[in-house]
């Protein structure tokens, strides 16, 4: 729960979460050295200095940590915990759906676990989306294109056997696809930030809610093209919301292209932890406004009613959240970990 | 100061000048401004040698391909030809470019099947079309700011938009970038013929200027959110360089109690 100055309760889902093993231990390769590496610059380059990690605890942090920073510190109420394999480059993973679910199982009402699936495991991939659904009951799906396996190093949305992988997702009612659409690295030759398979694969599966996580950032120009053509794509604000801090300007033309385009009710918050921590971005939404000459250019405006849309609202929507049901379930189940 | 100092002196802005020339591709800035030239060395014989490190082991190959492309032929064009070695860091295919930069290779021949069937000019000419915009809007936006009405501006011809001067800001900064990129893309354009048209050639209406330049808005938003995002990860990343024996620890990089690097300009 997050308390606005003026004291309203403003209930929080953070749209993107993980539990994450980068540790050298768990590395597989350089490959995983790099890739963790990379989230830490992402860290280190938009949080504000007094919210910076050393980087070991970043590699590994504990589930305690999570617990504190999301709901005692933070202002989270749910958290959407998304689910990224990576076992080219992690020897037990980088986060799977296993660990996540075995961490979420303290609070449960506080969690929202999604599974993830690789396409082009084929059969495989088909079996263990059975599996997740009968194992951990899950909602949602998060796909990561530009995993490697083996010799391929990224997939398409609409390729056939993604196809059949959505196809059952819609049979067994995992309904909530969150893609992450930031820099993909092969093929080489492509503009590398494609978001263009999103607009086949919603077309396609028009009961499928696709939630476009980094809102396609650098691509953002396409990402509302197709956010005004399908009324079944959302953008996740992760990534683009810490620029609040750095560049506040360019987040003001960012959320503003967003809300022309996509509408406030296709908006989510996210903090991506453990990239970021959910207190500031929150503190810093919520006192944020937009420059006078962006909302007048624009014709929109951040009005505190739109922000509680984004930070959970509507994403509680897309989850079937009842949140006065919520609220009551969460006043009866207190934390054990000790606020520091 | 001897003749030899002063020949160093003169060749070293000489090759800044020509690595200024170069672009990052997808962001429209010059590779030297995004601190992507990590350390530049002429030494007495002449001969360059020059590291080059991106914001992160993923940048995309063919971007780092383009750019280092690029500091080839300034390396090249310089006027005492000089031997030289550039050398990609940290890189998740920095043995495959660097050895294909060092033999003159072109991308598709360094990276075979994994290039596809696509040349990198048709991307080129993506990133082609996205700078021209960036640099119209900052043009268009600062004769707005001076005053002149959506008519006047889209009535413009290049003489006149060739005598029109900005004190200084982003408008001042791209007028010559713009002009270079109108030229580069008709360069039989006369003083006498418009100074904006689209991409596409097309004459601008007055009444669409407006929308127009939404459309450049959200290009030159990706573009600036790319180039802010770089230049945070190149900066976190240089602190992450490899700690050596009675260098700065992490720490000290989070702390802010390093320096930064000494840059030749």
């Amino acid at each position: 729960m997050f308390r606005t100055p003026e004291g309203k309760e403003i209930f929080v889902v953070d749209g993107h979460i993980h539990f994450w093993d980068g540790s050298p231990e768990n590395q597989r390769n350089i490959h995983g050295k790099q890739f963790v590496e990379c989230f830490y610059a992402y860290h280190t380059a938009l949080s504000p200095k007094e919210q910076l990690w050393e980087k070991s605890k970043f590699e590994k942090y504990t589930a305690d940590d999570l617990y504190h920073d999301l709901f005692i510190d933070g202002p989270d109420d749910v958290a959407i915990v998304q689910s990224t394999y990576l076992k080219d480059f992690y020897k037990n993973g980088f986060n799977t759906v296993e660990k996540n679910a075995e961490m979420a199982k303290r609070y449960p009402e506080r969690f929202i676990v999604n599974g993830s699936f690789d396409p082009r495991d084929g059969e495989k991939a088909l079996e263990y989306i059975h599996f997740m659904k009968e194992t951990y009951d899950i909602k949602g799906v998060k796909m990561y294109t530009a995993e490697w396996n083996g010799a391929s190093k990224g997939w398409k949305l609409n390729d056939p056997d993604a196809y059949r992988c959505f196809e059952l997702c819609e049979k067994l009612g995992i309904k909530n696809v969150h893609v992450h659409k930031g820099p993909t690295i092969l093929p080489l030759n492509k503009d590398a930030f494609d978001v263009h398979d999103v607009d086949y694969a919603a077309t396609d599966f028009q009961n499928l809610n696709w939630i476009v996580e980094h809102c396609g950032l650098p691509r953002l120009d396409d990402f509302c093209w197709i956010a005004v053509q399908e009324t079944n794509v959302y953008g996740g604000l992760a990534v683009a919301l810490p620029f609040i801090h750095s560049r506040p300007r360019y987040f003001a033309e960012v959320i503003s292209e967003l809300l022309f385009w996509a509408g406030p009710e296709k908006i989510l918050f996210g903090s991506d932890y453990a990239i970021w921590t959910p207190r500031w971005l929150v503190e810093k939404f919520w006192a944020f406004e937009l420059p006078e000459d962006i909302k007048q250019e624009r014709g929109v405006d951040l009005t505190p009613e739109i922000k509680e849309k984004i930070l959970g609202l509507n994403a509680a929507r897309l989850y079937d959240i009842d949140i006065e049901a919520k609220k009551a379930a969460l006043a009866n189940s207190p934390f054990s970990v000790a606020a520091e | 100061m001897t003749p030899v100092r002063m020949s160093a002196a003169r060749r070293s802005e000489e090759l800044w000048r020509r690595l200024e020339q170069v672009n990052d591709p997808e962001l429209d800035e010059p590779v030297t401004a995004m601190g992507f030239v990590e350390r530049v060395l002429i030494k007495l014989d002449g001969s360059v040698e020059i590291d080059f490190r991106l914001p992160t082991y993923w940048c995309s190959p063919n971007f780092a391909f383009l750019m280092l492309d690029g500091v080839r032929q300034a390396l090249d064009s310089l006027s005492w030809s000089p031997a030289y070695r550039v050398t990609l860091h940290d890189h998740m295919f920095a043995e495959e470019v660097n050895r294909g930069i060092a033999e003159g290779k072109a991308f598709g021949e360094i990276f075979g099947e994994l290039a596809g069937d696509q040349d990198l000019e048709s991307l080129r000419a993506i990133f082609r079309a996205k700078a021209f915009k960036r640099r119209q809007e900052a043009v268009l936006l600062g004769l707005r700011q001076q005053g002149l009405t959506d008519g006047e501006i889209v009535g413009m011809d290049l003489s006149e938009l060739d005598a029109a001067g900005f004190d200084a800001g982003e408008a001042a900064k791209q007028k010559p970038r713009y002009r270079e990129a109108l030229l580069g893309r008709w360069p039989d354009r006369r003083p006498d013929d418009a100074a904006f048209v689209t991409w596409e050639g097309d004459r601008i209406p007055v009444d669409a200027l407006g929308a127009y330049l939404a459309d450049l808005r959200s290009v030159r938003i990706n573009m600036e959110f790319n180039g802010a995002l770089c230049r945070g990860l190149k900066h976190t990343r240089y602190k992450e360089m490899d700690v050596i024996d009675g260098e700065p620890t992490l720490v000290d990089f989070i702390m802010d109690r390093v320096p930064a690097p000494a840059h030749a300009t």
